[in-house]
């Protein structure tokens, strides 16, 4: 290892360094503030130190990993979202916890998926792709359960739990087909073999499609979403809204990187496979929401039909779909982070605001909140001046480019579908406020509550970010672009 | 700048005006009107200057104004104003002031709140009129979408959720094959020249492969007919137009359809001239179908607000019949038909909606007998539904006279049958008038008559309509420029509608230019 190497992979040392310093100094003082904003200026000096790192980049740090701006632009992506939940959390935990109660391993918790989140965007090898998946995979099950006191949370955690492991009993069982086939573990390697022999050899292909289940397990993608919703109804809110962004951000940049080594989308049995999924993804998210009456199922759902959107752009292959999908992700993450906020926000102790009736009127009483709401769910929706609308047009015009024309026209009409469920809860917003006699006293107090400044200042960060990458993304654009050059030209670099 | 400004000013009035709610009460619809007044006011400027351009018969742009955007994408924020824009802001600024008189009473809850969403209503359709780059188009396009929804969720009357919901679902329908159609035409020409580009006269130049101009063509007409209506994508339209307010159901009806028609004439038609050749007999059979299926419901409407929605339906049919037909004199007919429409369905819903403040029902079986009680409003509704009939000397008259003089020629047959509209917008709103405000009076208590602002409001909107259906020249010779380029029997190889690109502005600036006498 020389030292560029180390440079290269400062991000992830240092990051990991500051997950042992936390857990460190939990065992000697324990101190909710202090321990949130440290590790907050983790995540922050972890960012900071990117640029830094992307000076001896593209480089292959050992077997495993590979460190390009394409991981590195992913890394500042999840290292962004990161804070943004950690700013959520603090209240959200002051809420739910008495001070005895031990709630600082949370934010250990939270920079350890973290860490293995930013391994998954720089792994070249299943070694590095597992164990990354499994460090974000098993932080989040345990905070996914971290409120013990309560039955949701834990159940939610028991079904995660159960996800992860049959995730990893087929990405483990369909690693070892492809390793059968090709003697390789690097995901170039797997690629060869299959250029070379100019046919696909059956258990390559089974190998691929089990670890493709494996990751769709992860992304919950339709027909693997069952666990979705339920998880993001019972997980705290912050957290329903880091698996949303962190976790689904790292497993698609893994997805991409996959995809492209191995040259999947050459194989025509692969393409229609993914095609499917996009598809069924799609149909299955948006007309499931269109039953849902708790806001935060109606955004699992909408979050599995937006997975399958981010597929038909994966799918048009080439730098255009590359593009395409990281600007997505990053506009997804973005909105999907200022709907969780809000409604991360408006919770009180006495639970998640998840039900409609909570809505009811909010633009009258508070009009910040239910502003921000609203421009969230316009942005999901795709509506000018947003970034989902930018992201929207991405994903359109890679399938249009393409050619992917019957892909394109299911996008088209599963916006329209989605707009209807997105439009009722905007309309619920805007409603008239419920009768004054219907809320008891203490609740109408408990509303008018401050937010919290952290959390108004990320919300506040996350609206502008919505709005400018939707008025103007040519910075961002030009940005991917350059990044996402790395990820295509990258098997030239192989030693 | 000027064009920037014409948009801006909503815009940036907008929040000023939900602000000023807690100024005083009326702040806000003031904020409003004069927002709309410089507007109104800039846009009659530009036009009293454009005068003398616009008997040269070269429809160059009068005012353009260019900055760069999004380079990667070949997208800029790239303004034009020509005759045909210009009416229809002249248009849009004079209506805007009418929903907000409209308004006056109507709105009594929430006022600051109402009036920024229509400044941004507004603000989105001149940006829809102005933008020549087909990205910044969708965008004011979709713009104008948003508060239009909020405008009729919130203020709506019964059936708001119900209706607001259906005209956000087809018209979003309809945005997203438009986009997918403008990306395609962008990435064509990536194919073609090894850029993307969604500027207008980059676009104009582009030959598109048959099957593929016929596709795209027909995204584009999807796309702007759902706006318009035509059917068979109006079924959003009774519902809409009834349950909204009624300053949002005279921008709907005087606004949002006039953007659907100017996309059709601006865009749809120029870009895809083959396709529209063999396409135009369609579209015309769809024109006449909107002018009878219009017709025939409006005559069975019991509700007063259904009964003109229907009514528009068979309005913009017209419309349809004339942009497709092909001759300079239908086009030029199909022009005047937006703007007499705009002028009145404005004051029809306007009255329908007086009505409705003083009866607390639409319902025509429960009126009757009103011309003695309410006489203000019964004699503009007589004089409007005269208008809406098209009785000569009126605007409407000169609009659907011409549209059926052009079309003859090509569609006869689809013509006459046109004409039978005609005949049954008389029997509609006479038995309007009839139903309303003549007969066996039904109730006993005095009604309020119009206030003296809206009474003068439709005054001024029918002294409009009698001088455009005596001198109609002004807006004919405004956009007969444009018209013209439009029948240009083969496409130019390079576009003769605008002037090379060399010629055009640099960035950031604007000028007038003269075209070649």
């Amino acid at each position: 290892m020389t030292l560029l190497d180390l440079i290269a992979l400062s991000p992830i040392l240092d990051l990991g360094a500051f997950s042992i310093v936390t857990m460190l100094v939990l065992a000697i003082r324990r101190h909710h503030a202090a321990i949130a904003v440290f590790s907050f200026v983790s995540c922050l000096l972890t960012l900071a130190i990117l640029p830094w790192a992307a000076t001896s980049t593209p480089r292959t740090v050992t077997a495993l990993l590979i460190v390009d701006k394409y991981a590195l632009l992913y890394m500042g992506l999840l290292l962004s979202a990161t804070m943004v939940v950690i700013s959520l959390s603090y209240r959200y935990l002051k809420l739910h916890f008495s001070e005895q109660e031990g709630v600082e391993e949370y934010y250990l918790l939270l920079l350890l998926a973290t860490f293995g989140g930013l391994v998954l965007t720089a792994s070249a090898h299943f070694v590095s792709f597992f164990l990354g998946l499994e460090v974000l995979g098993v932080s989040l099950c345990s905070l996914i359960g971290y409120l013990r006191t309560r039955r949701h949370p834990l159940e939610a955690a028991v079904k995660y739990l159960l996800l992860s492991i049959s995730a990893s009993a087929f990405l483990l069982f369909g690693m070892a087909l492809l390793y059968f086939e090709s003697g390789s573990m690097t995901f170039r390697g797997v690629g060869t073999v299959v250029e070379r022999a100019q046919t696909v050899p059956g258990l390559w292909l089974g190998g691929f499609v089990l670890v493709l289940v494996g990751i769709a397990l992860k992304l919950g993608l339709a027909p693997f979403h069952m666990w979705i919703p339920d998880v993001y109804q019972g997980a705290p809110t912050p957290i329903t809204a880091y698996i949303a962004t962190v976790s689904k951000g790292a497993v698609i940049a893994l997805l991409l990187r996959f995809a492209t080594d191995v040259g999947a989308l050459k194989i025509d049995a692969l393409a229609h496979l993914f095609g499917l999924l996009a598809v069924s993804s799609m149909v299955t998210g948006n007309v499931l929401a269109l039953f849902q009456q708790n806001v935060k199922r109606l955004l699992a759902y909408s979050s599995i039909a937006h997975f399958g959107y981010l597929l038909v752009a994966l799918l048009a292959g080439g730098s255009a779909a590359a593009e395409a999908v990281t600007f997505y992700v990053i506009a997804y993450c973005a909105m999907t982070l200022g709907a969780f906020g809000v409604v991360t926000v408006y919770s009180s102790e006495r639970g998640d605001a998840e039900r409609f009736e909570d809505y009811r009127g909010l633009f009258w009483t508070r009009p910040w909140l239910a502003a921000m709401l609203t421009l969230s769910l316009l942005s999901l929706a795709g509506i000018p001046v947003t970034a989902g609308f930018i992201g929207k047009f991405y994903a359109i015009a890679a399938g249009v480019d393409a050619g992917l024309w019957w892909l394109v026209l299911t996008l088209v009409g599963n916006s329209v579908i989605s707009l209807y469920y997105y439009l009722r809860l905007i309309v619920t917003l805007f409603d008239d406020e419920p009768a004054p006699t219907t809320i008891p006293q203490g609740r109408a107090v408990q509303t008018t509550e401050a937010a919290g400044w952290t959390a108004v200042f990320s919300l506040g960060l996350v609206a502008s970010i919505i709005l400018l990458l939707g008025v103007y993304p040519e910075p961002l654009m030009e940005f991917i672009r350059d990044s996402v050059s790395n990820l295509l030209m990258v098997g030239m670099l192989r030693p | 700048m000027v064009l920037w400004l014409l948009i801006l000013i909503p815009l940036l009035a907008a929040p000023l005006a939900w602000m000023g709610q807690q100024w005083s009460r009326h702040a806000a619809r003031w904020i409003a009107i004069g927002a709309l007044s410089i507007d109104l006011l800039l846009a009659l400027l530009l036009w009293s200057q454009d005068h003398r351009f616009q008997d040269s018969g070269h429809g160059s742009w009068l005012l353009e104004s260019q900055t760069n955007w999004i380079p990667l994408w070949g997208i800029s924020l790239h303004l034009g104003l020509d005759g045909l824009s210009l009416v229809l802001i002249l248009l849009t600024a004079f209506l805007g002031l009418i929903a907000t008189v409209a308004s006056w009473t109507e709105i009594q809850v929430r006022v600051g709140f109402f009036h920024c969403n229509v400044l941004l209503a507004l603000g989105g359709v001149i940006g829809v009129f102005l933008a020549i780059d087909l990205f910044l188009f969708f965008f004011f396009w979709e713009v104008m979408l948003v508060p239009m929804y909020l405008l009729i969720a919130i203020w709506g009357h019964e059936q708001r959720r119900h209706a607001s919901f259906k005209f956000f679902l087809f018209t979003q329908a309809g945005s997203l094959l438009l986009l997918v159609a403008i990306i395609a035409l962008a990435l064509l020409h990536q194919q073609a020249s090894g850029r993307p580009s969604f500027d207008y006269a980059d676009l104009m130049g582009l030959t598109l492969k048959n099957g593929m101009g016929w596709w795209l063509m027909l995204a584009f007409f999807i796309g702007f007919a759902v706006k318009l209506p035509a059917p068979p994508f109006h079924s959003w339209l009774p519902d809409t137009y009834t349950a909204a307010p009624t300053g949002a159901s005279v921008i709907l009806a005087g606004l949002l359809a006039k953007t659907g028609a100017y996309g059709l004439l601006r865009f749809t038609i120029p870009l895809f001239p083959d396709a529209i050749s063999e396409f135009a007999p369609i579209a015309m059979g769809l024109g006449v179908m909107g002018i009878l299926y219009g017709a025939v419901l409006a005559c069975a409407q019991t509700d007063i607000k259904r009964l003109v929605a229907y009514s528009s339906i068979s309005h913009m049919g017209f419309f349809l019949l004339g942009a497709f037909a092909g001759t300079e004199l239908a086009l030029q007919g199909a022009v005047m038909q937006l703007v007499a429409h705009g002028l009145s369905i404005g004051a029809l819903f306007m009255l329908a909606g007086a009505l409705q403040e003083r009866l607390y029902t639409r319902d025509m079986r429960q009126m009757g007998g009103l011309w003695g009680a309410i006489p203000r409003v019964a004699s503009m509704a007589l004089f409007f539904a005269l208008a809406s009939l098209g009785l000569p000397g009126l605007a409407n008259f000169i609009g659907e006279f011409l549209v059926l003089f052009g079309s003859f020629a090509s569609q006869p047959f689809l013509t006459i049958l046109a004409s039978i509209g005609m005949v049954m917008a008389a029997i509609y709103s006479l038995a309007m008038v009839q139903r309303t405000f003549f007969g066996r009076k039904r109730e006993a208590r005095i009604e309020r008559d119009l206030s003296n602002i809206a009474f003068g409001t439709l005054l001024l909107i029918a002294v409009l309509q009698v001088w455009l259906g005596l001198y109609p020249r002004p807006v004919l010779t405004t956009t007969m420029p444009v018209m013209e380029t439009l029948i240009q029997p083969a496409r130019p190889s390079s576009n003769l509608i605008h002037p090379p690109s060399e010629f055009l502005p640099s960035s950031n600036s604007f000028t007038s230019h003269v075209s070649a006498p």
